[in-house]
């Protein structure tokens, strides 16, 4: 515990730290205030842009399509994963695919699907679940494959049936590896959604940030990049915290 | 297929992936007769307009462009995510300080960062390159670190009863069993790079691959579209293949 203290305290002083170097070098004008603005700046143009409410509807279009693009992402990835497990062969046709589904950039679709759907949320949440789909997939199998014959053996023993087979004896056992695929989709998804508002969209928060870089305004770029940057964190941190806390909680028992 | 004696599996696996070719030709060809080649060309069409363009001088700038960046900043993200991995798994308080800053960082949509990039870096190469690191590093590192960490220390023990110099424990234990996991670090930097290099190129560029992309989108020249987003996916498919059957240990 004292190990794990010291561990924490040390990274905390190493990021106040990082934010504090580059403020003084800011304010020095060793780095140029046009690139860098000081974090100071950044986190009161953050409350500004926030505050203001310029940002709402960005926000509200941002996160319901990720929210949607997520959803839609379990619920595919989920059956397509049991529909795997359950047919040997289409699973070893796919399964190179899914080997090197993640060596394709999934962007460099992004162009065909606003051709094809036109500008708005369809190509946005299509990006989202390309890049988050495949993971719960892959996740989904691992989890299936992980569960131990025995345990199977032992249901039919007990005449169990399908639906209490799944949930007494297969949801629990290949949870964590579910769970880890969800993580993994949720920040898939919102990077995906995000870029694709970055590179090209006409709203959202990724639109933003792009706007202001294109339009000069660094302080209005810099405090809706801190705002992204700081939800990601927070979603992601939340969700490797609950994960902990699950793992440790099986430890136990 | 019924009834017939079963063919041999590897026959069957063939067939299983022509298949699978076949099927993902007609649902291409399905999507652009649905739009009627408005949005996405049908295949023959990109094939012929892949074909022509590979007779162009100017196009075969592009895929250097995209390339000599890409091999920059995959052999960057490598020897750094190496080398920080190798400190980071041998000190271990330094990595236990770090695994979850960059765990962090790896998650967070790095697309967002690429404006401070280019303000830094400014248009060109340097800000593809560094931001194909930024995106490649990262996976090479942890996994690196994480492979270190898991070293069996009977393994280690067995060097120090055997007293192993440094140079024989790095050859003979600590590649051979880091090994794996490493090339698995280093096939995800590779597609990330790439990922990153593109990106770049998307965003602001005037060369590259990624830059024909998004122009032929803004001219709304289909087929160009089509063609190299073609390429790309049998390039980067290709590759992981590549890596995947021939960097197995």
């Amino acid at each position: 515990m004292n190990r794990g203290r010291a561990v924490f305290l040390v990274r905390l002083a190493l990021l106040v730290g990082a934010v504090v170097v580059l403020e003084v070098l800011c304010r020095n004008g060793v780095i140029d205030s046009l690139a860098i603005l000081p974090p100071s700046e950044m986190f009161d143009a953050m409350i500004e842009r926030v505050g203001s409410g310029d940002l709402n509807e960005g926000m509200a279009q941002t996160f319901s399509t990720i929210g949607i693009a997520f959803v839609l992402a379990l619920a595919l990835g989920t059956l397509a994963g049991a529909v795997l497990h359950r047919v040997p062969r289409l699973r070893a046709v796919l399964d190179p695919l899914l080997a090197s589904y993640y060596s394709v950039p999934t962007f460099i679709f992004y162009p065909l699907l606003v051709a094809i759907f036109a500008l708005g949320k369809t190509p946005l949440v299509i990006l989202g679940m390309m890049s988050a789909t495949p993971a719960v997939v892959i996740s989904t199998l691992s989890g299936l494959d992980g569960v131990p014959p025995v345990l199977l053996k032992l249901a039919r023993s007990q005449r169990l049936g399908r639906l209490r087979t799944l949930c007494w004896i297969v949801l629990p056992q290949a949870l964590p590896r579910l769970f880890s695929g969800f993580k993994l989709a949720l920040s898939y998804a919102l990077i995906g959604v995000i870029a694709g508002e970055f590179l090209l969209s006409g709203t959202g928060l990724g639109y933003a940030i792009s706007f202001a870089y294109q339009s000069f305004d660094n302080r209005a770029m810099y405090g809706a990049m801190l705002f992204v940057l700081l939800i990601a964190v927070t979603a992601n941190g939340l969700l490797y915290g609950w994960e902990a806390r699950l793992s440790r909680r099986r430890s136990r028992q | 297929m019924a009834g017939t004696t079963p063919l041999p599996a590897r026959r069957r696996r063939r067939f299983d992936g022509v298949a699978l070719l076949l099927v993902c030709l007609v649902l291409w060809q399905a999507v652009a007769s649905w739009t009627n080649g408005i949005a996405v060309s049908p295949p023959l069409v990109a094939l012929a307009y892949l074909a022509d363009l590979m007779g162009q001088g100017s196009f075969w700038g592009h895929v250097g462009a995209t390339f000599a960046a890409f091999l920059m900043a995959f052999v960057l993200s490598a020897v750094l995510g190496l080398l920080l991995g190798l400190v980071l798994g041998v000190w271990r308080f330094a990595g236990e300080v770090w695994e979850p800053i960059l765990a962090g960082f790896y998650t967070i949509p790095k697309v967002t960062l690429y404006p401070v990039v280019l303000l830094i870096a400014g248009l060109g190469m340097s800000a593809k390159v560094a931001f194909g690191v930024m995106h490649g590093m990262v996976p090479i590192t942890l996994l690196t670190l994480a492979s270190i960490r898991n070293l069996s220390p009977t393994l280690l023990r067995t060097a120090r009863v055997l007293r192993l110099p440094p140079s024989r424990i790095i050859a003979w234990i600590l590649v051979p069993s880091c090994l794996p996991d490493i090339t698995a670090g280093l096939r995800i930097g590779f597609s990330l790079s790439l990922l990153g290099v593109l990106i770049g190129e998307m965003f602001s560029s005037q060369r590259g691959l990624g830059f024909l992309l998004v122009s032929g989108m803004a001219q709304h020249n289909v087929p160009l579209t089509t063609a190299i987003v073609l390429l790309i996916v049998v390039l980067a498919i290709a590759a992981n293949t590549l890596m995947l059957r021939y960097l197995k240990f």
